[in-house]
């Protein structure tokens, strides 16, 4: 199986996808230059029609997403940062979530969005945050967010063959980490689906995008110290891979949920509020959230590190759950 | 001198007293409770969309306003379904998801009027280039008000639509009004044509109460369109003689012009076309038969509107997701 950085596995799937279905078009802002890795290229093979540089006008370039989308197109549209969505919350929230719905099932409107997400590269709050709780709530539009080179591929292929709105968030702190991909063109994982990162019997921590990979450096730093933590990503975020995290929950009985977005309404605070509902019985302690604290992400980088959980605040989280569960 | 022959000249008359008839009948609905919600009517500005709808083919792409009864019936919407919508019930164009201001009909190109202003200019602008890529020699028409001309998307759009030489039409209905603010207290300029020399796309004012001056001017615009030559922008100076919504004097008071109103009445779309076609040497038994018969035809409406069931309590979690029954299931709710 090839390795491959999460950006070249994305690469893949565009191109894979465009080869195979001629409605498919790409559009945003320096998409033709490669300002994002994982469009380099495309024009080349697809041509300056199926390939467009836009100007830079969020709302328009999304709402003719939708135009394109109704009429027999299948869009991509890369947003470079997904914080850039805030520029065009009509098109996403009152359009994309809401027209096909309000349009009694008349219309489909099949439309991806990618963009970068997370901090951690010095870029301060107004590129380098995690708007997925916004869209989440937005009540009809999909979104995912990979951690994994692999996942990437297949959830980006799934996105783009849903013929609904879907939101693909890559985070670019994962960008250049290597991982096994598999060629396969058909390489699709179900949107809703979570899957287990590791095994584990005392604990389950649920993450997403970088926080799931620094979940599992800290699952395997308590596997030193005897404990046994199981790490789920639920992938997608709505709808959010719920099962993987309730089976997970209902064995280990103890939930930690780390999230890079504010606290507040974080996807973290929903996990744990549907594991407290649905799984009390199984619970052996609080379920608990681990958030960036409800502030704008910090530009210099000993600030940022200081808001974004860490390895060892995850491990210390883990350590101080299981070790309260004991003591009861 | 018109070049249309009179069942053009004709055919324009039909689609105006549609909404005519239509939009008197719910006005009349709404005063008397029946209908929920808002609803804005379109009377005064028929000439505009009975004008640029009479010049677009069954397949050509509109997408319409908050005030868009009118735009839905001049492509020839159903008008049971359009009633059946006014009324949330289950045969209406949405199921009664969408209302007044919500209907489409994809099958003939009605891609959505649209409760946010100026949100249907980017899509319109988006079917445009669906149309280029699949070559399909569709045009696409964005009706939209002068209150959206300070809109970003309004400039954004004609921008974009301007690069890539796109076949969207964008139709400003400028009756004058943001709403209850006059648009000339709130817009740099004095009217909203002048923009298309900004975009360096042809910029047309058109008197928006003649129909066919509307419909030519806008047969022009797909002409051009249809070559390949780009966007246009057309202006339709007009009037709207209801309030913003019905009922908002109750709420604000009466803060109406009734001079300005009864003088835009001496110029009603749809008596001043009647004296073109009576020029022209078309009988007026001719236009009586068909108003007699698209009243019949609103008052058939009104009655499949009210026989229509609600939608059922489960019809609420239907529709967002293709390809998926129910939105709750995704939450597992029972």
């Amino acid at each position: 199986m090839p390795r491959m950085t999460q950006s070249g596995a994305m690469q893949a799937a565009i191109f894979e996808e465009m080869r195979r279905d001629e409605r498919i078009i790409l559009m945003g802002e320096d998409v033709r230059r490669g300002v994002v890795g994982y469009t380099a290229g495309l024009a080349d093979e697809f041509g300056n029609d199926r390939v467009r540089d836009t100007p830079i006008s969020e709302p328009t370039f999304i709402g003719a997403g939708l135009g394109a989308a109704a009429t027999g197109l299948v869009p991509v549209i890369d947003l470079l940062m997904s914080t850039f969505l805030y520029v065009a919350m009509d098109q996403v929230l009152n359009q994309a979530a809401k027209l096909r719905y309000m349009m009694g099932g008349a219309c489909d409107f099949p439309l991806t969005l990618v963009g970068a997400t997370g901090g951690g590269a010095g870029m301060a709050a107004q590129h380098s945050e995690s708007p997925h709780p916004i869209i989440m709530n937005s009540g009809g539009v999909k979104i995912v967010i990979p951690s994994t080179p692999a996942d990437a591929k297949g959830l980006f292929k799934s996105a783009i063959r849903d013929p609904n709105p879907v939101i693909v968030l890559y985070h670019g702190a994962l960008g250049a980490v290597r991982g096994e991909v598999p060629d396969d063109e058909d390489l699709v994982i179900p949107l809703g689906e979570g899957r287990v990162l590791r095994e584990g019997t005392d604990l389950t921590i649920a993450a997403i995008g970088l926080m799931a990979k620094r979940a599992v450096s800290a699952a395997d730093r308590l596997e030193e110290e005897g404990m046994s933590v199981e790490v789920v990503d639920p992938r997608t975020l709505f709808p959010l891979g719920w099962t993987a995290i309730a089976d997970s929950v209902r064995k280990t009985g103890l939930l930690l949920a780390v999230d890079e977005a504010r606290r507040t309404c974080s996807a973290a605070s929903e996990i744990a509020a549907r594991v407290t509902q649905d799984a009390f019985d199984a619970l052996r302690g609080p379920p608990t959230v681990m958030a960036v604290e409800d502030v704008p992400m910090p530009f210099t980088p000993p600030l940022e590190a200081e808001v974004i959980p860490s390895i060892d605040r995850i491990a210390d989280a883990a350590r101080e759950l299981i070790g309260g569960a004991e003591a009861r | 001198m018109t070049t249309l022959d009179e069942s053009q000249l004709v055919d324009l008359y039909r689609r105006m007293t549609r909404i005519r008839h239509f939009e008197e009948r719910v006005a009349a609905l709404k005063a008397t409770g029946e209908l929920p919600g808002a609803v804005h009517i379109y009377i005064g500005q028929e000439a505009v969309a009975a004008g640029v709808c009479g010049a677009l083919s069954v397949d050509d792409y509109i997408t319409s306003t908050h005030r868009g009864h009118g735009h839905i019936l001049a492509k020839d919407g159903q008008i049971d379904r359009c009633m059946a919508e006014l009324f949330g019930k289950r045969d209406g164009y949405c199921k009664g998801k969408g209302g007044s201001m919500h209907i489409a009909d994809p099958g003939l190109g009605i891609i959505g009027a649209n409760g946010i202003v100026g949100a249907g200019l980017p899509i319109a602008t988006g079917a445009a280039l669906s149309s280029v890529q699949r070559s399909s020699g569709q045009v696409a028409v964005a009706f939209f008000g002068d209150g959206a001309s300070t809109h970003g998307t309004f400039h954004e759009s004609l921008n974009l639509a301007t690069v890539w030489s796109l076949p969207v039409i964008f139709v400003c209905e400028n009756n004058g009004i943001s709403q209850l603010t006059p648009t000339s207290e709130v817009a740099a300029l004095g009217g909203v044509a002048q923009h298309g020399a900004a975009y360096g796309i042809p910029g047309v004012t058109v008197d928006g109460n003649d129909v066919v001056a509307v419909h030519e001017t806008t047969r022009t615009a797909v002409e051009r369109a249809r070559a390949g030559e780009g966007p246009s922008l057309i202006e339709a100076v007009t009037f709207r003689i209801h309030n913003h919504s019905e009922g908002l004097e109750t709420i604000i008071g009466d803060i109406r012009d009734h001079d300005e109103i009864d003088q835009w009445r001496a110029r009603d779309p749809l008596t001043l076309h009647r004296r073109t076609l009576e020029k022209a040497g078309i009988e007026a038994s001719i236009l009586e038969e068909l108003d007699q018969s698209v009243a019949a035809e609103v008052e058939a409406a009104i009655e499949f509107a009210r026989n229509s069931p609600y939608p059922d309590p489960d019809d609420a979690y239907s529709d967002v997701w293709a390809g998926e029954v129910r939105s709750a299931a995704f939450w597992g709710v029972r």
